[in-house]
């Protein structure tokens, strides 16, 4: 049988996509069930002077209204951030309290005051309408670069600053710095996104009184985590009477891991109500509530040598968080992005200082690449800038500086396994035609066109994580991953995984790894996820993880399974265990021909059976049964890195950029679907470039979202993408049994630098993401009224 | 509340429905035909695209009281004796699809795309998408999936 590993196999689950036969949450209908529509703060920031609620109580069809009191009564604890960052000056960070349901204060547009519930969606609208809540508005912080400087939104919290982290020798730095030959220094700013997955956040309670059993079904990355999250710190209900289930998720990114205030209220709701209670999300009020991305303002500057050595880096950053910190907010900005800004570079010295400050906008966590997006844009924006001040090819200064050897230790946090950062560059200059570049750009300027390329080299950090390590680094948790692996009787399989698959093709990657493992036909394995009440607990799907973690859990597992299956073998054909070889499905004794199929072992585990003569196939002591469980607690993260290059073709008249050519050499370890691999790299790459030139989540200094609809905020679309070219180069991860380093987030990591590099090098003059078309043309304006000024 | 009378995959239906009600409101709700989704609120993303009467339209930019008497095919209601569509099975092929979400309404408008230019450039079909959005795929290997569909619609 040839290997599934490195195999393009069609999806197992695009069957039921494609007809139609796909459960997402909002398609699941509960009898009896109740319809819940939120009331949402208007304001960015104001005090609720008073919650009227009799009129709507007595509207058609109302069964409740319910609001933040009644949480409080009923002891519902607020949601919480869950990674401790500790400030420079040994303190701990500081989180306002953040209640489900606001009773004081509200801090964004979109935040939650009230909950309506109806027997029908029409009539929660309706009755929605008639909840007169009275607010006293004050001035909203809306600004990230002036929230330190501005009106404190949260008692207690001086200056809106949550933490002042630091990451790096400074003294060290500040010394590479006095004695270099040149500095370099650059501001950049990373803009605010919103994740937007296809599929809006939609959540259902459902309490049977008779079990007491409360069930969940919702939109989540991570069923089992946030079923911890809401039973320990929401006090929502017991974990073992508490079930999750996130069925078809239609996207994350980020968005979905979270348990939301929405999720905490249905859940409760459905208890205190003892009807289901369902609520799904609009677009709009998904603009406003959901988790938003990136928001970051950075001044950094780089040390040189004349030869053009990197001798240090030094990065200050002003975080926003939004209007509370939600989950992994703090730590986003900084163990996942500060040890980042080196980026594949070897860098002897740097200092990162984080400042995570609160405003009265929505909430920002994780969205795909999560601080290493960030990180990645400003190492590859200021190598760009210092290469050409220090007049040399932006492609030779980058090469001289890379990290050469491997394992290599960097001079902040992270071990390197692996790597060959030479070997995806120059395949990348090949496939990208660097050589060409002048020539295609002279005949761009004959149609009037400009032509720029730019290059984007990065390394990243994922297969979240090491749990020593997040632990020592304030984590609330470990980051491991489970596995369970069951053979039927039959022989067919469920495997049982604590990851999720919201697009990311575990049902067919993970059947792969079993099949090539156990020998077992595709079609006879069954990948199991998204439900609490099915499988051991495990950390859900985030972090580029799934593969490099959940995937070795499953390996591990299948490794216990034939560890049995040789004993009850060797038993069956008269042999000593470690005489029996294991291979292609079959455990067998070499050089004879006694052999039995996994199928006949799992059998015999099941029905072993002992009757007057008949002997059991088992061992003596040995339990009938063949089902085996891993736990995997990854040993390193794992380091993709590669080189991305774009060229893009401006038309100065109008200041629109086109994609022209988008090449990607990537090094992802080894590969178990090249199929699925591509299509994670090409989502990755529209999310890039379309942070690059087309999306931004704009709040006005009143604190309100203008980008709130499809209207206002650019999603990118399939004409505003070329083909993309992509090749692989292969270093094996170390740190996993699979070789394996992940893929999910790295062409969101890596293109928004590509393409900016690429934008400023047509133009010749500094602009920032997204780079619009206004922004552009006025760009070139104003560089062309400095330049008849100069003259 | 007004009266509805329409085809719906090849089945007559006929329901009493508020005269408000969205033509995807009707399909997912009142039929139970959750395949179509419903993914923003402006009419953009094309998650709800089905076919009246032959043509691709967004369900959530009309009300249920036009179709009457139209003739609506779902996203179901390609299936024919367990045979995929030829472009599902290019779908497939071409691992056209990651969440699954805007896909019924991609492939519909796919199809539509399809019957109206019998040999779409890569242009023509990029361009032919822009009602439909997607936010895990990168369109790259829908493009591959509607490209390998050419002349089988």
């Amino acid at each position: 049988m040839a290997s599934m590993i490195g195999s393009k196999v069609e999806r197992k689950e695009d069957k039921k996509f494609l007809t139609g036969k796909g459960r997402y949450t909002a398609d699941i209908n509960l009898h009896n069930q109740t319809y819940a529509v939120f009331i949402r703060s208007p304001h960015a920031r104001a005090k609720i002077t008073g919650i009227d609620i009799s009129k709507a109580k007595k509207a058609s069809g109302v069964v409740d209204v319910l609001t933040g009191k009644e949480l409080q009564d009923d002891k519902i604890g607020g949601l919480i951030a869950g990674w401790k960052i500790v400030s420079k000056d040994g303190t701990d960070m500081k989180c306002p309290a953040h209640p489900a349901l606001a009773t004081d204060l509200v801090n964004y547009v979109g935040d939650h005051v009230a909950l309506v519930v109806a027997e029908s969606l029409q009539e929660a609208k309706d009755a929605a309408e008639l909840v007169d809540v009275k607010y006293k508005v004050l001035k909203a912080v809306a600004s990230t670069g002036q929230a330190m400087n501005s009106d404190t939104i949260h008692e207690g919290i001086d200056k809106n600053l949550c933490f002042d982290w630091e990451l790096g020798d400074k003294a060290k730095t500040d010394e590479a710095f006095s004695s270099a030959d040149k500095v370099v220094e650059m501001d950049i700013v990373n803009n605010r996104l919103v994740p937007n997955a296809m599929e809006p956040r939609a959540s259902i309670g459902d309490f049977n009184p008779s079990s007491e059993e409360l069930t969940l079904y919702t939109t989540s990355q991570n069923p089992h985590l946030s079923r911890l999250v809401m039973s320990a710190f929401n006090a929502i209900h017991p974990e073992h009477k508490f079930r999750i289930v996130a069925p078809d998720v239609g996207g994350g990114f980020g968005s979905k891991i979270y348990p939301y205030s929405e999720d905490v209220v249905m859940a409760w709701a459905a208890k205190r109500l003892q009807r289901p209670v369902k609520w799904v999300c609009e677009r709009t009020e998904s603009f406003l509530s959901d988790c938003h991305g990136r928001d970051h303002i950075t001044k950094c500057s780089v040390a040189l040598k004349s030869d053009g050595t990197v001798t240090g880096l030094k990065v200050d950053t002003i975080a926003n968080l939004g209007g509370y910190a939600s989950l992994f907010a703090t730590v986003t900005p900084t163990y996942l992005y500060g040890p980042l800004v080196l980026g594949l570079y070897n860098i002897p010295t740097a200092y990162c200082n984080v400042k995570g400050v609160f405003t009265n906008t929505a909430p920002v966590d994780a969205y795909r690449g999560a601080g290493r997006p960030e990180a990645t844009y400003l190492i590859e924006r200021i190598m760009d800038k210092a290469a050409k001040e220090l007049g040399m090819d932006r492609a030779e200064f980058r090469k001289k500086n890379f990290i050469k050897q491997f394992p290599h230790q960097q001079c902040l946090v992270h071990n390197i396994d692996s790597g060959d950062y030479d070997a995806h560059f120059d395949k990348a200059l090949k496939l990208a035609d660097y050589a060409g570049f002048e020539k295609r750009k002279a005949e761009s300027a004959a149609k009037g066109k400009l032509r720029g390329i730019g290059f984007s080299t990065y390394i990243e950090a994922c297969g979240i994580a090491p749990s020593a390590a997040v632990m020592s680094l304030g984590a609330g948790v470990g980051l491991w991953e489970s596995a369970e692996i069951r053979f039927n009787p039959t022989g067919n399989i469920s495997v049982f995984t604590g990851t999720h698959s919201h697009g990311q093709s575990h049902d067919t990657t993970f059947a792969q790894i079993v099949s090539d493992k156990l020998g077992v036909p595709m079609e006879n394995i069954e990948i199991v996820h998204g439900d609490t009440d099915k499988g051991p607990f495990g950390m859900g799907t985030y972090g580029s993880r799934s593969l490099a973690v959940g995937g070795t859990a499953i390996a591990k597992a299948c490794d216990k399974i034939v560890e049995k299956g040789k004993a009850v073998a060797a038993n069956m054909l008269e042999a000593k265990p470690e005489d029996i070889e294991f291979k292609d499905g079959e455990f067998l004794v070499p050089n004879t021909n006694k052999k039995k199929t996994m199928g006949e072992i799992a059998f015999a585990c099941y029905l072993p059976g002992t009757y007057g003569e008949i002997k059991s196939p088992l061992p003596e002591g040995m339990e009938p049964g063949l089902k085996e469980t891993a736990f995997y607690d990854p040993v390193n993260f794992s380091f993709p890195a590669g080189s991305h290059i774009c060229e893009v073709e401006i038309d100065p008249t109008t200041g629109e950029t086109k994609v022209d050519t988008y090449t990607c050499v990537d090094d992802f370890g080894n590969l178990i679907n090249p199929m699925i691999v591509e299509g994670q790299i090409h989502g990755g790459l529209a999310q890039g470039i379309g942070q690059a030139l087309y999306e931004n989540a704009y709040y006005d200094e009143t604190g309100q979202l203008v980008t709130a609809s499809y209207m206002d905020y650019c999603m990118p679309r399939a004409d505003n993408f070329p083909e993309f070219r992509i090749d692989y180069t292969c270093t094996p991860a170390t740190s996993n049994p699979l070789g394996v380093k992940g893929c999910g987030e790295a062409g969101a990591i890596a293109s928004p630098p590509a393409v900016m590099n690429a934008v400023v090098d047509a133009i010749g003059t500094e602009v920032t993401m997204p780079a619009t078309a206004e922004k552009v043309w006025r760009a070139l304006k104003d560089k062309k009224s400095t330049q008849k000024k100069a003259a | 509340m007004g009266k509805v009378s329409l085809t719906v995959n090849g089945k007559k239906v006929e329901k009493e429905v508020p005269d408000n009600t969205l033509l995807v409101s009707f399909i997912r709700d009142n039929l139970n035909l959750t395949g179509t989704h419903v993914g923003c609120d402006t009419s953009q993303c094309g998650a709800c695209v089905v076919h009246v009467d032959g043509k691709s339209v967004k369900s959530c930019a009309m009300f249920a009281v036009d179709a009457n008497g139209s003739e609506v095919t779902t996203i179901e209601g390609l299936e024919k004796d367990g045979k995929l569509h030829p472009v599902q099975e290019s779908f497939k092929k071409h691992h056209g699809l990651q969440c699954g979400y805007c896909t019924p309404g991609m492939v519909m408008s796919s199809i539509d795309l399809l019957k109206t230019h019998k040999n779409p450039s890569e242009e023509e079909i990029r361009k032919g998408l822009e009602g439909n959005i997607c936010r895990c795929t990168g369109y790259q290997n829908i493009v591959a999936s509607v490209k390998g569909a050419i002349g089988k619609v």
